[in-house]
């Protein structure tokens, strides 16, 4: 029950957000979504993504964008009338529309044959997880499996990762300063 | 009894997501926001103690820590114009 009502929110969330000409009000319901969708991991019991989600989608992204908000223009761009109705911008308009169908009916067969939700027998938990719920206590000593196997078992995965965003925190702050004034 | 309060609460989040979508202000949004990011952390909580692992209080008070951080950076942009 409160599942769906938490996944109606997300869905109204979206939708609004791509509707608002506002772009700093768009990501501001951005970070309610983030916020929402962090309660919806909780919910699922993937506590480190809920977590994630709530630091990075709510937390740094919507700073980056008011960020790049504060540097670019805060509305979005109003097409005239006659601009609209051109036959190229009605084109377009078409075709994204028919590659988003497109994309999202693929996804949707995508997940058709996949296995129940939660399902006991399905490939991801017969393979792989087994072996590390055993072993993972013996193997590292760490009592959480997900920590275990970010830290340990993937530890240089996770080095070139922080690596990464290391970088690219740096170059953000490079492209964000103030500039001296000559 | 858990689960009836956390449906409760989720109502108050659409009661109060209706403030973020209609406005008119953004003002009126950011607060809607905070309310919101407030009221995830309370069925956060709700979740936990339905779970039964009342550790998940950690986890609320770190969310309500970042739940902020946006407020923060909006009211600088609208303040100053820019954000260094």
């Amino acid at each position: 029950m409160i599942d769906i009502l938490l996944l109606l929110i997300i869905v109204a969330c979206a939708i609004f957000a791509l509707f608002m000409k506002d772009l700093l009000s768009a990501t501001i319901i951005l970070g309610v979504y983030s916020f929402i969708m962090a309660t919806i991991f909780t919910r699922l019991n993937a506590v480190d993504v809920a977590f994630t989600e709530a630091s990075v989608g709510a937390g740094i992204t919507s700073v980056l964008m008011i960020a790049a908000l504060s540097r670019t223009k805060r509305y979005e761009y109003h097409y005239t009338k006659g601009q609209r109705k051109k036959p190229s911008a009605l084109f377009s308009k078409i075709m994204s529309l028919v590659l988003v169908i497109v994309t999202g009916a693929v996804l949707v067969y995508g997940t058709l044959d996949m296995p129940e939700f939660g399902d006991p027998e399905a490939p991801t938990n017969q393979h792989v997880s087994p072996r590390y719920i055993e072993e993972t206590h013996h193997d590292t000593g760490i009592n959480n499996m997900v920590t275990a196997v970010l830290a340990s078992y993937r530890g240089y995965d996770t080095l070139g990762e922080t690596t990464v965003i290391f970088t690219a925190g740096t170059a953000v702050i490079l492209l964000l300063r103030r500039k001296k004034k000559v | 009894m858990f689960d009836i309060a956390s449906i409760v609460v989720t109502f108050a989040i659409m009661l109060t997501l209706y403030r973020a979508i209609k406005g008119p202000t953004v003002y009126d949004r950011v607060l809607a926001a905070n309310a919101i990011g407030t009221k995830a952390v309370v069925i956060l909580v709700l979740i936990g103690f339905a779970y039964g692992r009342p550790h998940f209080l950690d986890l609320a008070v770190v969310y309500t820590l970042i739940n902020f951080i946006a407020t923060i950076a909006f009211l600088k942009y609208r303040e100053m114009g820019r954000l260094d």
